[in-house]
């Protein structure tokens, strides 16, 4: 192609010429793509932590919380009744008693050592008190080991310290502590420094209460119900029943027993959007920015392209009549703003990268990986192109005879 | 001459509508999206407190492990134990001072046509409400014989007040709370520190507690444990006591030193009574007690978020990209004005009438743009509350000093962006045009 004929050097004169909107233009397309891939990249991280599982059958689990306030509320006997009367009824896969709820943000968590003592390597994880209908109720599959009993279960009174003799973790800890499910099955693990807890089931996943944690798939459950006055539910429905579950149990619970209120049902679907709320608003908020901006870059270059046209009519208009095809003259604008846009790319790729090490110094955000750079540019290039589009149709269709006017 | 070229200036721009139009939107989205996010940042890092941020002081003890620190590198835990808390309270070295925990109880109201319901509790010593000058509504906080005699006596918020006496003065009634009958002495006027410095553990733009009743409630009554607890070792034996005992840290502390001579004395205070635990056997860590005040404080516990501050540098990038655009749209604008211009020059405008007339042009479209931008600043606050929900609702109230700063930024960022389009009109040559 004749691509060495064409007008390069003139196109690098006439740039020249018009430094200033050409700076402008590149500087628009740096700065543009600094924050489009930044943003982008923060998009694409929260978007994966949000599409995390937390272990749970999500749609159809709910939890509830009583509060006993009545001086005779018996907290032992209240609870043994709710969860008799929550398994029987129809609708219902299972339900447990529940010391915090995953993904929740309010939860207790403990560390572990492989060895006993005060001054050894621990490990952190989250504590869910539960009974032996636990598995079924969260959703978890053995992969070591095997459930809980209901021998196995004691009961906790309030401020209690100490802790049962068994443990089920989740396969994440396992191996973090003993490098795989099997190693850890069997294993004895130390809890508040001393206190030997033995591992008898290894299970898939369960997400620990918060989402921000570095030891998110840290689980334990312990095999204990509790005798406190204000205490929480889960309950599993079956597929499609949560809704209608949600406000039988809320009305069942409600007059069962006086002393109490019954509050806080909540589904673990508003719990999940509560917790993530956050990341889901700052991706809103980037995604807007990322459009805002690249519709102001474009419509930036649809004016001044438009500008350059029209103060340039006679000089196309010469160039047509002295034998330029509209074809030349549309490549000759597509080529300009393809220069332009090519230096922006390059003052660009160094503002991203820049931007990227101040945003990974300050605020501990993940850095950059390399496509994103050719990526962004890539779709900078395209949009500059659509951009300059219109008005180089409207360059290519000066007449010849515009060559003749006014001179 | 003023009206004169603002007129000439919005003629101007009605001659080209999709190029001013273009030029006012890039103005006011820059603006819009710089001032939502800086109001955000702006009350999130706010003063709650500016009459006293610097004589009121939060406590650390570092009273934990010898094995860790609390936070690395070196750093006390941010609460303390009930133990300390009830020391610092009884030594009262401060000229004011409160211990004070969160917890949350069942109130049951007298009217039996309401329900019993969850309420969130602050416990703390009578000074509180002196040392944070709460505006009461009715009557007052308790007094310090209260404290020491476990009076049943409580303050309830305006909103608490509301729903549950009509807004009637409710100082002498009783309230049912946690089984126990409390009288109200009373009743705090709208109270929303922003940020909530006085407890930042579990969000430090939360809405304020809807009762206040006394420390010692927590021993009396054995409530629960709000917040964040932390401990470093098992209590030593079972029950209430021993938990109350513990090395578990869940009590905030905040004393009044109204001079830095005060405050030194308390320094020097500190670092005795801890040498003092040293010899019972607690604090095994090296001395490394801290006091901050409030704005130190709000630094150090980092209560302005890492998202908020990413999307300010991003707004105020984006404002900076709606600039460059400006820029580019006004040299074009202003070399279409080449014939006027020069024909202004020719019947004898000055260059300075020439830029006067240009960069009052400019600034128009700053007006224009900030107006706008503003209404959408409205509305990007509101899009921001619905996506941050409970969170932000304290924090999205745009203040004269965020308006004055849109209508400022925008005016400036006009004028800025009309300099160098108007300082090229200028070396327009009066006889350039004139040749036809």
């Amino acid at each position: 192609m004749n691509l060495s004929r064409l007008e390069i050097g003139p196109l690098w004169r006439a740039l020249l010429r018009n430094k200033v909107g050409a700076s402008l233009i590149a500087i628009q397309v740096a700065v543009t793509m600094a924050i489009v891939i930044n943003s982008l990249a923060i998009v694409i991280q929260r978007d994966a932590m949000m599409q995390r599982d937390s272990g749970l059958d999500e749609d159809n689990t709910f939890y509830i919380t009583s509060t006993g306030y009545a001086n005779d509320f018996n907290a032992q006997v209240s609870v043994t009744d709710d969860l008799s009367r929550l398994r029987e009824m129809p609708g219902i896969v299972n339900a447990i008693q529940i010391n915090a709820i995953p993904i929740s943000g309010g939860g207790w968590s403990m560390s572990l050592a492989k060895t006993p003592g005060d001054d050894v390597e621990t490990t952190n994880t989250a504590v869910y008190m539960v009974d032996e209908n636990a598995l079924e109720t969260l959703d978890l599959s053995l992969v070591a080991g095997r459930e809980f009993t209901p021998q196995e279960i004691r009961w906790r009174q309030p401020s209690q310290p100490n802790w049962p003799s068994l443990t089920i973790i989740t396969e994440a800890l396992a191996k973090s502590m003993f490098d795989s499910a099997n190693n850890a099955l069997g294993q004895t693990v130390y809890i508040g420094d001393e206190e030997p807890m033995t591992i008898i089931g290894v299970v898939d996943q369960l997400q620990a209460p918060w989402v921000g944690w570095s030891n998110l798939e840290h689980s334990m459950l312990s095999p204990e119900n509790m005798a406190f006055t204000s205490t929480r539910y889960l309950v599993r429905t079956q597929a499609g029943q949560r809704d209608r579950m949600m406000l039988e149990v809320e009305e069942m619970l409600s007059s069962s027993q006086s002393g109490r209120i019954i509050r806080d049902t909540t589904t673990l679907t508003e719990t999940r959007d509560r917790s993530y709320q956050q990341h889901e608003a700052m991706i809103t908020l980037l995604l807007t920015v990322i459009s805002a901006l690249l519709l102001i870059t474009i419509a930036g270059i649809v004016g001044l392209a438009s500008f350059s046209v029209q103060k340039r009519q006679q000089h196309i208009g010469t160039k047509r009549a002295l034998g330029a095809t509209q074809i030349d003259i549309l490549r000759f604008f597509l080529l300009e703003n393809m220069l332009i846009s090519g230096v922006g790319i390059i003052l660009g790729t160094l503002c991203t990268v820049g931007l990227n090490i101040a945003l990974v110094q300050w605020f501990h955000v993940t850095p950059l990986a390399w496509y994103y750079i050719p990526a962004g540019a890539l779709v900078l290039i395209i949009a500059g192109q659509v951009a300059v589009l219109a008005p180089a149709k409207n360059a290519a269709s000066i007449s010849p005879a515009m060559a003749t006017r006014a001179i | 001459m003023l009206s004169y070229y603002s007129q000439l200036g919005l003629r101007s721009l009605r001659r080209s509508p999709l190029l001013s139009s273009l030029m006012i939107l890039a103005i006011a989205l820059g603006i819009s999206a710089s001032v939502s996010v800086a109001t955000v940042n702006h009350l999130m890092s706010s003063n709650p407190i500016p009459h006293k941020s610097e004589q009121l002081y939060y406590v650390q003890l570092d009273s934990w492990s010898p094995f860790e620190p609390a936070r690395e590198p070196n750093e006390p835990p941010d609460q303390i134990t009930w133990t300390d808390a009830l020391n610092l309270m009884e030594a009262s070295a401060g000229l004011r001072q409160s211990a004070m925990a969160s917890s949350g109880a069942v109130l049951e109201p007298s009217d039996p046509d309401q329900n019993p319901f969850m309420v969130s509790l602050r416990l703390n010593f009578s000074d509180f409400f002196a040392l944070f000058d709460t505006p009461f509504l009715y009557g007052s906080g308790w007094q310090r014989e209260d404290d020491e005699q476990r009076a049943y006596v409580a303050v309830i918020t305006r909103a608490m007040n509301d729903r549950l006496f009509g807004g009637e003065n409710s100082v002498g009634e009783t309230i049912t709370l946690a089984g126990k009958p409390f009288r109200v002495v009373g009743v705090l006027d709208t109270w929303q520190p922003v940020p909530k410095f006085y407890d930042v553990t579990v969000g430090a733009f939360n809405t304020a507690e809807d009762v206040f009743i006394p420390f010692y409630m927590k021993q009396q009554l054995e409530l629960s444990n709000g917040g964040n607890t932390n401990c470093w070792k098992s209590p030593d034996g079972e029950g209430f006591e021993a938990f109350l005992n513990s090395e578990c840290v869940n009590y905030q502390f905040w004393v009044e030193l109204p001079t830095e001579g005060d405050k030194a004395a308390y320094i020097n205070f500190l670092n005795s009574y801890v040498e003092q635990q040293k010899q019972l056997g607690r604090f095994e860590r090296p001395l490394n007690n801290r006091l901050s005040n409030v704005m130190q404080w709000l630094e150090n516990e980092e209560v302005v978020a890492d998202d908020a501050q990413i999307m300010l540098y991003m707004a105020f990038m984006f404002l900076f990209v709606c600039l460059v655009n400006t820029v580019g749209l006004l040299l074009a604008k202003f070399a279409g004005k080449t014939p006027e211009i020069a024909l202004r020059r020719a019947v004898g405008a000055s260059r300075k009438d020439i830029f006067i007339q240009h960069m009052i042009e400019s600034a128009c479209i700053g007006i224009l743009g900030g107006l706008l931008g503003l209404l959408m600043t409205l509305g990007g606050l509101e899009a921001i509350k619905q996506l941050y929900g409970d969170y932000m609702q304290n924090l999205v109230k745009l203040d004269l000093t965020m308006i004055a700063f849109a209508i400022i930024l925008s005016l400036l960022s006009s004028l800025l962006a009309g300099l160098y389009p108007t300082w090229r009109a200028c070396a327009v040559q009066p006889a350039s045009q004139l040749k036809l």
